[in-house]
């Protein structure tokens, strides 16, 4: 089947497999940091926005992004890194393979909620898994971040 | 793995029912579970063309498109007030936000998992699903039914003046559940009635048919609407917990229902 997708605000048109999942489409492109964790929809590892929401793109065919616009860490390199490194500088993570998928949510919390509670950010990051930390520098560099942004605006 | 040969967005219903008729199909929710599964799907059909991806709120009720994402549920202010906050207690602990962002309505209540928090909810509430043949049909009724090839088009959620507590237990965080409560109190009318899933078979609801709660609550009332619930409730054992555990559970988690019922200000 013939799709347009808008990969990082770039059009492709590609025709793809029924049953092509959107994860492997991705990484067809090159979009390597986008990764398959636990094939069970669980790890979050596999996280992109589509049309700007956070979404398992191992759980999501090809073809029904036809015509959306999908954005992966690629795509939000500047953000990313900005962020990355309030992540790095608490040596919160070890082997660093949930990563991509953990900055995408967390960059997701951040546009729907700027300012998350504690709970809120738990809540929110729940659905990303990783097998290092116990989330607790992950958390910590979150809240440094909040915390940057929030001097950086008055 | 699940393989599938052929993709169509329906363009009406009609077409998606017609296409739903032929052995091999099947409608895709947000596929989730049926990406799990394996198996060779013939034709996909994807609803998500047919607009029925909104929560229209009218003064009597709610309109719950079948592609409605779980998300879209829990952060519905209207819903959240009705409920008073039962629905998004009932999804947050739902795998991540971003599976609720994929996963549907029409989905989790279409294929009444034994583990639906969503069915829970749903029982709980003056609920209907709207088929696109068999038309109306009350959420318990559909709750017991089989797997029929029809199409499900919407829920229809009436707001009935009553008063929700949500309670679940898991093993861990975002698990399947382990046991589900939905207590719902009709305060005019001072009735009780339980949704309890995960037992893990399908969410069954049990009144308080025996008026064990009838005229205010006391903590002795309570525990003893608790053991009448458990021994209503059919439980079973699997992987997450043992039969006996779970008819505890629904013991504990029905009375614990009840008494935030009684306290009328959720």
């Amino acid at each position: 089947m013939l799709v347009n997708i808008i990969l990082n605000e770039k059009k492709i048109s590609a025709d793809v497999e029924p049953d092509l999942l959107l994860i492997d489409f991705v990484r067809e492109q090159g979009c390597l940091s986008v990764k398959r964790g636990c094939e069970t929809s669980n790890c979050g590892l596999c996280t992109v926005f589509l049309e700007d929401r956070p979404v398992l793109s191992c759980s999501v065919l090809a073809v029904r992004a036809d015509g959306k616009r999908v954005t992966t860490l690629e795509g939000l390199k500047e953000e990313a890194e900005e962020f990355g490194a309030f992540i790095a500088d608490q040596g919160a993570e070890q082997c660093g393979f949930c990563n991509p998928g953990f900055v995408m949510n967390a960059l997701a919390l951040f546009r729907e909620n700027p300012d998350p509670s504690e709970e809120e950010i738990r809540e929110y990051l729940a659905g990303n898994l990783c097998r290092c930390s116990g989330y607790e520098g992950q958390l910590r560099g979150i809240q440094a971040y909040l915390e940057w942004k929030k001097s950086n605006r008055v | 793995m699940l393989t599938i040969k052929n993709y169509k967005k329906a363009e009406s219903l009609e077409e998606a029912w017609q296409l739903n008729q032929q052995r091999g199909s099947r409608i895709l929710g947000g596929m989730l579970w049926m990406k799990m599964g394996k198996g060779n799907v013939q034709t996909a059909i994807d609803l998500s063309g047919l607009g029925l991806a909104d929560i229209e709120e009218t003064e009597e009720e709610f309109r719950i498109g079948a592609m409605v994402t779980l998300r879209q549920l829990e952060i519905h202010p209207g819903l959240s007030a009705y409920t008073k906050g039962a629905m998004k207690e009932a999804l947050r602990h739902i795998v991540g936000v971003q599976f609720r962002n994929l996963a549907t309505a029409g989905g989790s209540i279409f294929g009444r998992f034994g583990f639906s928090d969503v069915l829970t909810m749903f029982l709980a509430m003056d609920s209907y699903v709207e088929l696109y043949q068999g038309g109306l049909v009350s959420m318990a009724q559909f709750a017991r039914g089989g797997y029929e090839r029809d199409v499900l088009v919407q829920i229809l959620v009436k707001k009935r003046p009553m008063l929700f507590h949500y309670e679940s237990v898991r093993n861990s965080q975002t698990d399947f559940p382990v046991l589900t409560c939905c207590g719902a109190l009709d305060p005019d009318e001072g009735q009780y009635r339980f949704a309890i899933g995960a037992r893990p078979g399908r969410a069954i609801i049990i009144e308080d048919k025996e008026h064990i709660l009838a005229g205010g609550i006391t903590e002795k009332q309570a525990e003893d609407f608790g053991v009448y619930a458990a021994g209503q409730t059919p439980t079973g054992s699997n992987m997450r917990g043992s039969a006996q555990y779970r008819s505890h559970l629904v013991k504990v988690l029905t009375a614990r229902a009840a008494l935030e019922l009684n306290k009328g200000d959720l």
